[in-house]
């Protein structure tokens, strides 16, 4: 071997390597002025309704950080710019465009998927790979227990989804002289994660309170029918009848409770809107409580958006729409929000600190305060309990941000 | 569970609301069931897109609601057009499975489940849905007892339907030639029965009878593009618990289901309904087979 040869050799190397390590994900995912920012989301299958409004909010909060100057770094400006994926809503087709998102396009910094199923996918490839992941749409508790230190999520966990209102019972019950002990509660709920983590929540709450459930059923596997349950109701009378089975699940209760007549004092269940029970039931819906993760009529605000209210206004403008706006969208707008603020207080692309940066996040959006807990969870925003009222979704719990005084009993 | 068994004791009403409640829902899953019960009777294909055509017809309820055509007048609509669709998926698909083994026409039939599902989505999205009647909801005994009006409607249609046809079956040339052809479809053909034409008829028989079923299903309870496959298991329980060719028994086992769903929910928990429904299949089978021995028995 002649020198010459090993030099071309040893040459070649080094600027492999250099190669290499230009390309390695040392500052990634930067392009230019621009950061890229990943997401695999359902755009088609059983998901997809809510996977576009995520997609929404995603992209608005995108169009209004750019607007206002895009993220400063290290003295300089940059855009941000998202590239999604379409999953299909299958949780494992999920995880794998991750892996594509990670490997083969270079994306480091992560929005998340819609709904609780995909997110539990995509969870370990982002541990896997130790990328950061802001999501918006998984509730489930499973996400938050398994010492994950790359996902956080800004949304209420699924176990706040229905507890205040037990905590609504035990006050109402104590102020008309009452027990809270004696308030007797029946639970219908579906036989899946996420709605085993609501009733999981609700339940702490009773214990908190030493009430009793006088029924504990399991919703059956096609959510088509609830009537036997709901007869046992009729013939017990319980104080509370709280019920969760997502949309289905819903849209099934509120039509056997109406052709049931069924009446009790508080009826809490998730889902009330997607289900549309005002429309489909009129008055018979009234008096339910419905919680959300956010709504426009609360009093939060922010810089970016201005108030809840504005948000509302913006997006309806934006994508030609009326009415209230999906809190999927919402919700969505405001992960974008923490990556902005994360990515200015760490000054840098650095992963690890980009990560530590999410981690310290601690600010108040026009969606709600966000903080997170070492789980990656959002301790600063609770659930909103809204009730129907005039067929009229009205917020009465927390009495913080309530606009309006609950029915009680329910008529 | 004793607690909840003691109630319907101690209030007898309990068992009215639970007995209408199963006989109504159970006049629905009898109906998709016949239909069931023919095709796989007459061609011997076992179908598993039923439940996607109770969800189509109950589409094409929901669908007419919306246009504010009152969902009751789809029926008709909806038996007609699925009638219709039923022999496009007879000239494309069925007529080249029905003399392939099990597993093609299962696969075959699963495909066109698939199809239907996504089809679905794309169209009308994946919201749930369920079209209004609009009817009174009438309380007996003190509003101890209550049934919504659109459920005696839809259990008097059930009756209507499945009395047209069994009529249809023992008088028409048709359901004359497609009884001849469940019994042996060779002799039929050398009798002069045109079986591939019966076989179509079936095809699409069943599927008209599915979407009225559906039709009521949308008033009755809710629809989504993938909440078919309940339905289907629904239809094979009751046929396979009735045995082939026997409408008596389609019905009975129909009506039966309807009440095992609604006792066993509320005694043991709704989350037993399907378990117990399940259940009593296999011990219906066992029941059978031990009969079957018996009678081997007294031949030997």
């Amino acid at each position: 071997m002649t020198t010459s040869t090993k030099f071309l050799r040893a040459l070649t190397f080094g600027i492999a390597a250099a190669g290499l390590l230009a390309a390695g994900p040392v500052h990634a995912k930067v392009e230019g002025d621009t950061i890229v920012i990943g997401s695999a989301i359902s755009f088609t299958g059983k998901y997809s309704t809510e996977g576009i409004h995520a997609k929404n909010g995603y992209n608005l909060s995108v169009k209004r950080i750019n607007e206002m100057g895009g993220v400063k770094v290290g003295g300089k400006t940059y855009r941000l710019k998202v590239v999604y994926y379409d999953d299909e809503s299958t949780p494992a087709r999920t995880a794998q465009l991750l892996e594509r998102l990670i490997k083969q396009d270079g994306v480091k910094y992560f929005l998340g998927p819609y709904s609780s199923p995909t997110t539990i996918a995509a969870a370990p490839v982002i541990e896997k790979y130790k990328v950061p992941m802001i999501e918006a749409e998984g509730a489930s508790r499973a996400l938050f227990n398994k010492g994950y230190k790359y996902t956080f999520a800004v949304l209420s966990t699924s176990e706040q989804y229905l507890a205040s209102a037990i905590a609504l019972a035990a006050e109402l019950a104590e102020k008309s002289g009452k027990k809270a002990s004696d308030v007797k509660v029946a639970m219908v709920f579906e036989n899946d994660a996420f709605s085993q983590d609501v009733r999981a929540g609700v339940v702490d709450d009773m214990k908190k309170y030493g009430m009793k459930a006088i029924i504990d059923d399991k919703m059956p596997t096609d959510l088509s029918d609830i009537s036997a349950t709901l007869t046992k109701v009729k013939a017990l009378k319980p104080d509370v009848l709280v019920i969760s089975g997502h949309t289905k699940g819903a849209a099934t209760a509120a039509r056997q409770l109406t052709e049931l007549k069924i009446s009790v004092p508080m009826i809490a269940m998730t889902h009330c809107e997607a289900a549309k029970v005002t429309k489909n039931y009129g008055k018979a819906a009234n008096g339910y409580l419905c919680p959300t993760q956010w709504a426009e009529t609360l009093s939060y605000s922010d810089k970016y958006f201005g108030s809840a209210a504005n948000y509302n206004k913006l997006y309806n403008a934006t994508y030609n729409q009326k009415g209230s706006v999906p809190y999927q969208a919402a919700q969505a707008s405001a992960a974008v929000l923490v990556w902005k603020d994360a990515f200015e207080r760490a000054n840098t692309f650095d992963i690890e600190k980009v990560r530590d940066a999410i981690s310290a996040t601690d600010m108040k959006t026009f969606y709600g305060d966000i903080k997170f807990a070492p789980a990656g969870n959002n301790i600063a925003k609770p659930m909103v309990l809204r009730q129907i009222q005039d067929g009229v979704y009205n917020v009465v719990a927390p009495l913080k941000w309530a606009s309006s005084k609950i029915d009680w009993p329910r008529k | 569970m004793l607690v909840n068994f003691s109630l319907l004791i101690q209030a007898p009403l309990l068992n009215v609301q639970l007995m209408l409640d199963g006989l109504f829902i159970g006049a629905i899953f009898a109906l998709a069931a016949y239909g069931l019960a023919l095709v796989w009777g007459v061609m011997n294909v076992k179908n598993l897109a039923q439940g996607e055509f109770v969800i189509m017809g109950g589409y094409i309820a929901w669908y007419m609601g919306t246009l504010g055509i009152h969902p009751i007048l789809a029926l008709p609509v909806a038996a007609v057009l699925m009638f219709g669709f039923g022999w496009v998926l007879y000239v494309t698909i069925i007529r080249r499975v029905i003399a392939r083994d099990l597993f093609t026409s299962l696969l075959a039939t699963f495909g066109i489940a698939l199809v239907i599902q996504q089809a679905l989505n794309l169209a009308f999205g994946p919201a749930v849905q369920s079209a209004h009647s609009g009817f009174e909801i009438r309380s007996f005994f003190d509003g101890m007892v209550t049934v919504a009006d659109i459920k005696f409607v839809s259990f008097g249609l059930c009756v209507l339907l499945a009395g047209a046809v069994v009529l249809f079956m023992k008088r028409s040339r048709m359901g004359q030639a497609i009884r001849a052809t469940a019994q042996d479809a060779r002799a039929a053909k050398v009798m002069g029965i045109d079986t591939e034409r019966v076989y179509a008829f079936t095809y699409s028989l069943n599927c008209a009878i599915c979407g009225a079923a559906g039709v009521l299903v949308s008033m009755i309870w809710v629809i989504q593009p993938f909440y078919g496959v309940p339905h289907s298991i629904r239809a094979f329980v009751i046929v396979t618990a009735a045995g082939l060719g026997n409408l008596p028994g389609v019905i009975l086992a129909g009506l039966g289901l309807g009440l095992a769903e609604q006792y066993s929910g509320f005694v043991l928990g709704a989350q037993f309904q399907q378990a117990t429904v399940v259940g009593l299949l296999v011990i219906v089978l066992i029941w059978r087979q031990y009969l079957l021995i018996k009678h081997r028995q007294v031949v030997r």
